[in-house]
């Protein structure tokens, strides 16, 4: 069928599935955007700055697994794209970005709206495209989303010149993709996987140590198989939270910096470190010289260049988590319970979560407990980044996977708001909270008009202490209580905000205000609630291994 | 086996435009020294072959290695360090050369076997072609002359024996 470049990308966006794109057109995008004006099978959601589009696609693909799509213009519309982007690449997750570009004879020549978003995302997506022949856009497309969704998922890009939307091509679905410079299968060794099952055997205190790898690859019944037929215990990173069930006894919750006291000490006293889907990221790890430093280490990964990139393994195994794991929960011994179990317990009760009682102050933690509370980790719970976000990660305990949404690696603010956009419109039945402090959220706030236009109920609950939170703890602790550049008390009043948005806006002062506001919400079915949490200004988070230290320098409580 | 050493790889890559910025900008990013790098198009015009020299211990290798390799363009990267290899690499030297001289540069060119590819009044213009050690000797006894310019393209190299880089794609 004939057809011009920018039909053919999207027919071929459609051929491949993709029904929704978060996007803003431009000039050199009005092609594209004119071959979506009559469709009924694909749809635009008009997002009001790129970043949120990008931000949302990749909440979308988080909460549904599918690819998530954006769209933006050329020039500045591209480069806005760039946040979305690193925090998509960071944190392994499909996203397909198509940007205009202008036309092929202007490339170049510094022309209007031009840049060189090929070069500029170059580090911050797993591959990228110019698209120079139309011809080629069907394949271009097929082979973009195959990347995105396989191997180590990850965000591609597509740059598409006016010149090319406009050029008339002769479409031929694409349907098998072959690269033969990327081949994401692999074979699983065998030979590792016993060599695994050995390590398991003769170890005394084994700890699981789950990534967000699990979660891309389905893995999470195996885990808890494995987890359940060892009685081995499992920590998780933040993206693996919803690996396993966190109210599963077998749950120890978050590691590393603001990880539990009692899954550190796990993992530090550990015989056997299982690593699966996940990367030693420094936050995970602290200083690399004292992490689990009595341990073998087993590294289960998809991607051969994280073994070894910071901590050595002495069992590597390569290849799809599920699978892998399928195959040593086969041939792994079981396990009972020993004393290695009841030592973790021990730690358990001896460095337990707490909610500190107050009546006077709101205390974050304590709104975040009452809303697990009241939700018993039946919704789709997303993040922000900073003091809430750990405070979160701590107290809210996720049972099943991509049920947390969280920008882990690139640590954006203003992830939060936008990403919760993209994981209601992927799953319209869900209950979606967005848990933001006031500092990211006003980096994306704007996001709030397409949430309102499209009637979606997420409820926002603003954790709101009139800082910049995370680096006002940081000055407290380290920096001698000089907060330079953290006050942010000038600000909108966010219940007006709201209202002035056409969504719903709620404030709480006190904790006894928690639940009626937040049953409040949950009611409402048609738009975005914002729920005005005013809380004590200077809650720390604890625990607390400070940056590059060991978990002999953790503080659970803030140092007198 | 922590010591930082040259290793000798090879990349072949999809022959297209920006592959060399992917692979440089990885090397980059990633904080991989280039030595050299040699970049030409292969027997099969759509494969390019990289030949590059980098310094690392075991460890930072074997990120280059699997770096290198998860870029989709890069075919396959082939690490040089454990096989036996010829490698090549040639410099066009311009160095001062008097009349008083001549016959004692022109010595030095023959024991090297290198070639005098351009004369001027006050100036000889040498290539030379050998192991990166060969040049850098010829260099070095050069100096004395007054090296006026020196060019090098870095370092070429192939396995030794039958098989070549493509044979190793194909058997994947």
């Amino acid at each position: 069928m004939k057809m011009n470049g920018a039909n053919a990308l999207v027919q071929s966006l459609v051929d491949h599935g993709v029904e929704i794109i978060f996007g803003i057109p431009g000039g050199v995008m009005i092609p594209i955007y004119d071959a979506l004006y009559d469709r009924k099978d694909i749809r635009n959601m008009l997002m009001r700055h790129e970043q949120g589009a990008a931000h949302a696609a990749d909440g979308y693909a988080r909460a549904t697994g599918k690819v998530g799509v954006c769209f933006a213009t050329s020039g500045p519309g591209a480069t806005n794209l760039v946040t979305g982007l690193a925090t998509a690449q960071m944190d392994s997750i499909p996203v397909l970005a198509v940007t205009g570009q202008c036309r092929t004879t202007a490339i170049g020549k510094d022309s209007f709206q031009e840049a060189d978003i090929t070069g500029i995302t170059m580090p911050i997506t797993k591959h990228n495209y110019l698209v120079k022949d139309a011809a080629q856009i069907p394949r271009i497309v097929a082979e973009a989303l195959y990347i995105a969704r396989t191997g180590r998922p990850g965000p591609v890009l597509i740059d598409v010149p006016m010149d090319m939307s406009l050029a008339e091509i002769e479409y031929e679905p694409v349907k098998d993709v072959k690269i033969r410079s990327y081949s994401p299968e692999r074979e699983i060794d065998d030979s590792a996987i016993d060599a695994a099952a050995q390590l398991i055997a003769d170890a005394e205190r084994p700890v699981l140590y789950a990534g967000g790898g699990v979660i891309a690859s389905g893995a999470s019944d195996e885990l808890l198989a494995l987890s359940e037929k060892t009685h081995i215990l499992v920590t998780t990173t933040l993206l693996g939270k919803g690996a396993i069930p966190e109210t599963h006894p077998h749950s120890l919750g978050m590691l590393g910096m603001h990880g539990t006291a009692y899954a550190n000490h796990a993992v530090h006293n550990c015989d056997l470190l299982i690593a699966v889907g996940a990367r030693f990221d420094d936050r995970v790890t602290g200083k690399l010289a004292a992490f689990a430093r009595k341990a073998r280490v087993i590294h289960i990964d998809i991607d051969p260049a994280e073994i070894g990139k910071t901590v050595p393994a002495d069992v590597a195994i390569i290849g799809d988590c599920k699978e892998i794991l399928r195959r040593l929960v086969s041939k792994v011994q079981p396990r009972s319970e020993t004393d290695w179990n009841k030592q973790i317990m021990k730690w358990r009760n001896e460095f337990p979560l707490v909610c500190p009682m107050d009546e006077e102050r709101l205390l974050p933690q304590c709104v975040i407990a009452k809303i697990w509370e009241m939700t018993r980790g039946d919704v789709i719970l997303v993040t922000d980044v900073g003091q809430h976000q750990m405070f979160t990660a701590l107290h809210y305990k996720v049972t099943k996977p991509r049920r947390f949404l969280s920008s882990g690696g690139l640590g954006t603010m203003g992830y939060g708001l936008p990403a919760a956009i993209g994981a209601q419109v992927g799953c319209p039945n869900e209950t979606v909270v967005a848990i933001c402090g006031d500092g990211g959220f006003q980096m994306t706030v704007q996001e709030l008009a397409p949430a309102v236009e499209h009637k979606l109920p997420i409820k926002i609950c603003l954790m709101n202490n009139k800082y910049l939170g995370m680096v006002r703890q940081w000055q407290e602790l380290f920096w001698n209580n000089r907060y330079s550049g953290v006050d942010i008390s000038v600000q909108p009043d966010f219940v007006k905000l709201a209202e002035a948005y056409g969504a719903v806006g709620l404030r709480v002062t006190k904790m006894s205000e928690i639940e009626p506001a937040f049953g409040k919400a949950l009611e409402v079915n048609d738009r975005p609630t914002i729920i005005d949490f005013v809380i004590h200004r200077e809650e720390n988070v604890f625990p607390m291994i400070p940056a590059g230290q060991s978990i002999e320098e953790m503080m659970v409580n803030r140092p007198k | 086996m922590r010591k930082p050493m040259q290793h000798t790889i090879t990349v072949l890559v999809e022959n297209k435009p920006g592959v060399l910025a992917r692979v440089s900008g990885l090397f980059a990013r990633r904080g991989f020294n280039i030595e050299s790098l040699a970049v030409s198009i292969t027997d099969d015009p759509t494969i390019s072959r990289m030949t590059i020299v980098v310094t690392g211990d075991d460890s930072v290798l074997d990120q280059i290695n699997k770096q290198t390799n998860k870029l989709i363009d890069v075919i396959k990267v082939i690490d040089y360090s454990e096989v036996p290899i010829v490698e090549r690499e040639l410099a066009m030297i311009k160095v001062a050369a008097e009349p008083a001289r001549r016959a004692e540069i022109m010595q030095i060119v023959d024991i090297f076997q290198a070639k005098i590819i351009d004369i001027s009044e006050t100036t000889f213009t040498i290539e030379v072609t050998g192991s990166t050690e060969k040049v850098d000797a010829i260099e070095r006894l050069l100096a004395p002359f007054g090296i006026r310019e020196v060019v090098r393209t870095g370092k070429i190299a192939m396995a030794r024996g039958a098989t070549t880089a493509i044979d190793q794609v194909n058997s994947g």
